[in-house]
């Protein structure tokens, strides 16, 4: 049985006392994007400003709220991915994802095939303080929080490149 | 009245022996979906094992006990909330469905664009959403009574509000604040201006004795799965000369009394409600619990859950004191036993996840009561609920246990 520390990291447990980022920034040149968990009321609100001549994140600022493990990992992932580049933090968000789904589908029973195809996403990246969230897939119904953050910022990215296109 | 023995009847539920994490269960979601009795699970079992056939059908032996035992059940759930006639209660999935029974049948039939319906700040999404669609269906007109500061409905402005309005629909305990709202002058105000009214009783038929007549209300919408019975079952009451002269909500078998290539006709009320094979042996079950309950007197389990109730607000009081704060009344009195609170700044979720190392099962999050959450400022709680089945050790493993979470998430 999966305790508390296994979820509930010391790690984890300091992004959620003490957020990274927390604040606004002005829209334009950032682009803000708000992100709901409509099962628990969780939010975040990200502020994303990328420099369009580098294709780097420029700055990145966060507000909202929610459990420790939103928040918490809200505030990893501005840290992950500030002053990266773009390519960079989409592998980012594809290795979170697999972190969270290799889990996900070996509680499912699902077959091998999908665990290799997401290790592949993982294989190389380096996801340093991140990799104290893996405890969470050992909580179901916690993924989402857990979560939340990096698909704010996958809309974030997808709504800037759409709006440079 | 004699008082419940608990230590006795926490036995008849197979499910509190069972151990969470090596920690006993610690019960407290009764708000959310109570748990069953043995003489539940047995008459549901003895039902499916002996006598299941489909009701109302066949002529055989087993097909007619099992449409007595339908029936029988309709009966036991009338008396158990002091309806006149057994065919006033129409058998529905659960209480959200019974509500909905109602905004098709009844209100589509009846209301026009620019009449008003009134709510109250304190409903559940199954008793605010039907009135929505129907609203941007026809243009009907919502109207909220506000919450007062004592978490208990601000009335000041009734009168205006009912003014023009064809329907009340209306909590008798929220399932967020425990508040109890008395329904008799609610009733009375709603009538007085010639609107029908709705009671969402969900809360309420499990935990209080309930008399539909001393309510004077016109529907009234409960389920089973709160009250110690099975899921897939629930109640609509309705007086009978209404629910005739309103249109069939779904169409198929059993609510026909002919069929011809040109068109149909309907069955009497109540089966002129109940379409398709009905939830039989959930029925059986339905009617085991409300035995069960009037055995003990829900005068005793009221009693019982007043008093621990009253024991749990002060243990939380004298405990935790300013970091943990009440969204409900903070007395016994007109208060049910569902308590939600903040506490100390830690998200309702994680206190729900620290809990439940220690086997204490409460709920996180908004209980289907957004606006009400909006209301309170608030985007979720943490909520504990007693039944008959909870005692002091209960609420004491909940106050232990909140303490944990407390050093464990200290800043
Ligand atoms: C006050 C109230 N009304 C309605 C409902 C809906 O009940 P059901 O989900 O059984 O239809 C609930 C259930 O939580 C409730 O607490």
């Amino acid at each position: 049985m999966a305790g508390l520390e296994d979820l509930y990291r010391e790690i984890i447990l300091d992004h959620y006392r003490s957020p990274r980022n927390r604040g606004e920034l002005p829209v334009p040149p950032a682009h803000k994007v708000e992100g709901f968990n409509p099962l628990c009321g969780d939010e975040v609100v990200l502020y994303l400003d990328v420099d369009p001549e580098s294709d780097m994140v420029r700055d990145v600022k966060i507000a909202g709220q929610g459990c420790s493990i939103s928040q918490a990992s809200t505030s990893m992932m501005s840290a992950a991915v500030k002053g990266r580049p773009l390519a960079e933090v989409r592998q980012l968000i594809r290795a979170f994802k697999a972190l969270m789904s290799i889990h996900e589908s070996k509680l499912e029973g699902d077959g091998e095939g999908d665990g290799s195809d997401l290790a592949a996403e993982l294989a190389g990246v380096r996801l340093g303080d991140l990799e104290a969230l893996q405890g969470v897939v050992k909580f179901p119904v916690r993924i989402k929080c857990a979560t939340l953050a990096w698909n704010t910022l996958q809309q974030a990215l997808d709504e800037t490149a759409q709006a440079q296109a | 009245m004699t008082a419940l023995d608990i230590a006795k009847l926490k036995r008849d539920f197979p499910i509190l022996e069972r151990k969470v994490n090596g920690k006993r269960l610690v019960y407290l979601d009764s708000a959310s979906s109570a748990q069953k009795p043995l003489a539940v699970l047995n008459a549901m079992d003895e039902c499916h094992r002996n006598y299941y056939a489909n009701i109302h059908r066949g002529v055989y032996t087993i097909a007619e006990e099992a449409t007595a035992a339908f029936e029988a059940a309709r009966r036991k759930v009338a008396q158990f909330v002091n309806a006149p006639r057994a065919e006033e209660i129409i058998f529905t999935r659960n209480a959200t469905e019974a509500i909905n029974l109602v905004a098709y049948s009844w209100a589509r039939a009846n209301l026009r664009a620019g009449d008003a319906i009134v709510l109250s700040h304190m409903e559940h999404h199954s008793n605010v959403v039907p009135w929505q669609m129907l609203a941007a269906e026809r243009g009907v007109e919502l109207r909220w009574i506000p919450l007062a500061p004592d978490f208990r409905l601000d009335l000041s402005n009734l009168d205006a509000l009912l003014d023009g309005a064809r329907l009340l629909a209306i909590s008798a305990m929220s399932n967020v604040l425990g508040t109890i709202n008395d329904i008799r002058p609610l009733a009375d105000a709603a009538h007085a201006h010639g609107a029908l009214v709705l009671v969402d009783a969900c809360q309420y038929v499990p935990h209080v004795a309930t008399d539909v007549q001393q309510w004077d209300a016109d529907f009234i919408a409960f389920s089973s799965h709160k009250l110690l019975g099975p899921t897939g079952i629930g109640a609509l009451w309705s007086r009978l000369e209404l629910l005739e002269a309103m249109p069939p909500f779904l169409g198929g078998g059993e609510m026909i009394r002919d069929v011809r290539l040109d068109g149909f006709t309907t069955n009497d009320v109540p089966w002129k409600f109940e379409a398709g094979t009905p939830a039989i042996v959930e029925a059986v079950g339905f009617g085991a619990a409300v035995d069960y309950l009037s055995a003990l007197g829900m005068d005793a389990v009221r009693a019982h859950e007043v008093s621990l109730t009253g024991y749990a607000l002060e243990a939380l009081r004298d405990r935790f004191g300013e970091s943990l704060t009440i969204y409900g009344p903070t007395g016994v009195d007109r208060r049910g036993g569902a308590v939600s609170f903040l506490f100390d700044g830690i998200h309702a979720h994680d206190v729900s996840q620290v809990l439940d190392e220690d086997a204490v099962c409460v709920r996180a999050g908004h209980h289907c009561a957004k606006p009400l959450m909006r209301q309170l400022g608030v985007p979720a709680t943490t909520r504990a609920s007693f039944y008959l089945y909870n005692d002091e050790a209960d609420v004491d493993a909940l106050v232990e246990a909140l303490a944990k979470a407390q050093k464990f998430f200290a800043v």
